[in-house]
């Protein structure tokens, strides 16, 4: 467990490169920006100074992790407020959002996965295997103007957009989680389908245990460990996900103020949305590979 | 039994391949296929309802929207084969060095890969885009950059188990240097996982360059670009619902074609491959 978060580390550190050295490219200058295009030439180079961009890339590198490290992310270039604190501002948004799509996507996908797998080439094995490949295929930033304009603007039952109660909460989470749920059916029905094969399946059939028990205790439980692996890199998918969906309900979240800064060529903000980003990624699938073990206790703890 | 001939059985896949040379169709031909010119502006006809002079209606600056669907195919393929190859051909050599070279060098690229598959997706292509500014050419190296590395871990795990099996050892042993053993071997074993993948990965291509362009990082205007027109019919959403909704039907029957091909293809090329790529 500790040796898989010391693992994280070097992760996030490189990722915090990447972005920065990405970012070393930009072509726009921040700082043009900032003093407009008739800045003095001096103005310029102080501002530069003062923000500590005419040092070189690495020492700069160094610097940023070390003030991350003491929990100092900077200042936001747009809005001089500590970093830290639009994060804090924007993360619950956009947790609540994501984890309300996690579990629409995983109860959702799960259901319509067994019960294809269950009744297989079946009408409805048709219609769910049909409608994963559309939901696949959807642009989820489309899905969301669709269903605005179904749910808002003909039948007037939900707000087209904002955030503050659960009704608002409804559109966004089920947009964002539409192609996670048509992931998840997916392979839920062919990890069931390949379980249903199996020899102590056939056992438990054959010992007299109900249809309902061996799919939940034999079946499910072992199909789990495939569709949990698919749940972690799913989460990345809700993430970049949510980006569009904020942007689609102006959803207050970490996405929204993540393009805010791009637009802005704010670097400061967008590394430390991009790191709170990885850090959660980094995270879950962390969750995803501990929870290996309590599914299957053949795994163990020896990874 | 032919792969063409597996493939043929599949009637998704074939409707996909309908659909895939459709798009290419009116890629090459929108100049004589649309009605009108993309660009044409008619601001009295502003928002018009889909009818009789404008078929599926016009935008919020009077242009024509099926025109602008039809153009738009253009822009969607064009980013989609140029950063598919991008990513092929990026992802085959880090691939196939990583595989090859072993030891520290293989270890050192593999964790560098593992950083860049820790972006979560999309955010990945949102770091290059502003590194690299928005315009369509550069939608497309940040689309073909987002695709590199996880090409290159495929191509990576299929080299290192073509290298245990035991004609690559034979030939090995005969003398057959690196180069030979890789093109005669190694590469037409990879090909054709490499083809199934880059079929569904135009899929994800065109989503993303859809989606970077409706953020407005993408393509700019006045390109016809579907994820653009889905984003200026977005804040006319309330009034003329068709200028965002229509065009965003084409990037996904766009995507489902490519999807529907990738799927008949890894069951025809290699039935092994289900569910792995």
């Amino acid at each position: 467990m500790i040796r898989r978060l010391l693992l994280a580390v070097p992760v996030l550190l490189g990722v915090v490169f990447v972005v920065m050295l990405t970012i070393d490219y930009l072509p726009g200058d921040a700082v043009t920006l900032m003093l407009g295009e008739h800045a003095t030439k001096d103005a310029v180079a102080k501002l530069r100074e003062h923000l500590g961009l005419d040092k070189p890339f690495l020492v700069r590198y160094l610097d940023y992790v070390g003030r991350v490290a003491r929990g100092d992310l900077g200042r936001s270039i747009q809005q001089n407020r500590p970093v830290a604190a639009e994060l804090a501002d924007a993360w619950p948004a956009t947790l609540e959002l994501t984890v309300a799509a996690l579990v629409i996507a995983t109860v959702a996908g799960i259901a319509a996965g067994v019960a294809s797998a269950v009744w297989p080439n079946s009408l409805f094995d048709g219609l769910a295997r049909l409608g994963s490949l559309f939901g696949l295929s959807m642009p989820i930033f489309w899905t969301g103007l669709v269903l605005i304009v179904v749910f808002s603007l003909w039948l007037n039952w939900l707000p087209v957009g904002g955030a503050g109660s659960l009704i608002h909460l409804v559109l966004p989470a089920v947009t964002l989680a539409l192609p996670s749920v048509a992931m998840i059916a997916r392979m839920t029905r062919s990890a069931v389908l390949d379980v249903l094969r199996e020899d102590y399946v056939r056992t438990a059939r054959a010992k007299g245990v109900g249809e309902f028990l061996v799919l939940a205790r034999h079946a499910l439980r072992n199909a789990f460990i495939p569709i949990l692996t698919l749940l972690g890199l799913q989460s990345g998918q809700l993430m970049g996900g949510a980006v569009l969906t904020e942007t689609v309900f102006a959803w207050p979240g970490l996405g929204r103020l993540m393009v805010k800064a791009i637009f802005a060529r704010d670097y400061i903000l967008l590394q430390g949305a991009v790191l709170v980003f990885a850090l959660a990624f980094v995270i879950i699938n962390l969750i995803v590979d501990l929870s290996y073990g309590l599914l299957d206790p053949r795994i163990g703890r020896q990874g | 039994m032919n792969a063409w001939a597996r493939f043929r059985r599949n009637r998704l896949a074939l409707v996909g391949l309908a659909l895939v040379v459709l798009l290419a169709f009116s890629a090459l031909l929108a100049p004589w296929l649309a009605p009108y010119d993309p660009t044409r502006q008619s601001l009295i006809e502003k928002r018009a309802r889909p009818g009789a002079k404008y078929l599926l209606g016009a935008d919020e600056f009077g242009r024509d929207i099926l025109s602008r669907v039809i153009y738009g195919a253009r822009v969607a393929l064009v980013v989609g084969v140029l950063s598919s190859a991008i990513a092929l051909v990026g992802g085959l050599l880090l691939g196939v060095v990583a595989g090859f070279a072993g030891a520290w060098l293989d270890a050192v690229m593999m964790r560098g890969l593992e950083i860049l598959l820790a972006f979560p997706y999309l955010l990945l292509a949102l770091a290059i885009v502003a590194a690299l500014g928005t315009g369509t050419l550069n939608t497309t190296i940040a689309v073909g950059i987002w695709g590199v590395p996880a090409v290159a871990r495929i191509v990576r795990g299929s080299v290192l188990a073509l290298r245990e099996t035991e004609y690559v050892g034979a030939a090995r042993a005969l003398g057959a240097p690196p180069p030979a053993l890789l093109r005669r071997h190694i590469l037409p074993n990879i090909v054709p996982g490499l083809i199934v993948y880059g079929t569904l990965f135009m899929a994800n291509a065109i989503l993303l360059e859809a989606a970077l362009s409706f953020l407005g990082l993408g393509v700019q205007p006045p390109t016809a670009s579907w994820g653009l027109m889905v984003s200026t019919g977005r804040d006319v959403l309330l009034v003329a619902p068709h200028v965002a909704t229509v065009p965003g039907l084409a990037i996904m029957v766009a995507v489902l074609a490519f999807n529907l091909v990738g799927d008949g293809l890894r069951d025809a090329l290699d039935p092994r491959l289900r569910g792995s790529v």
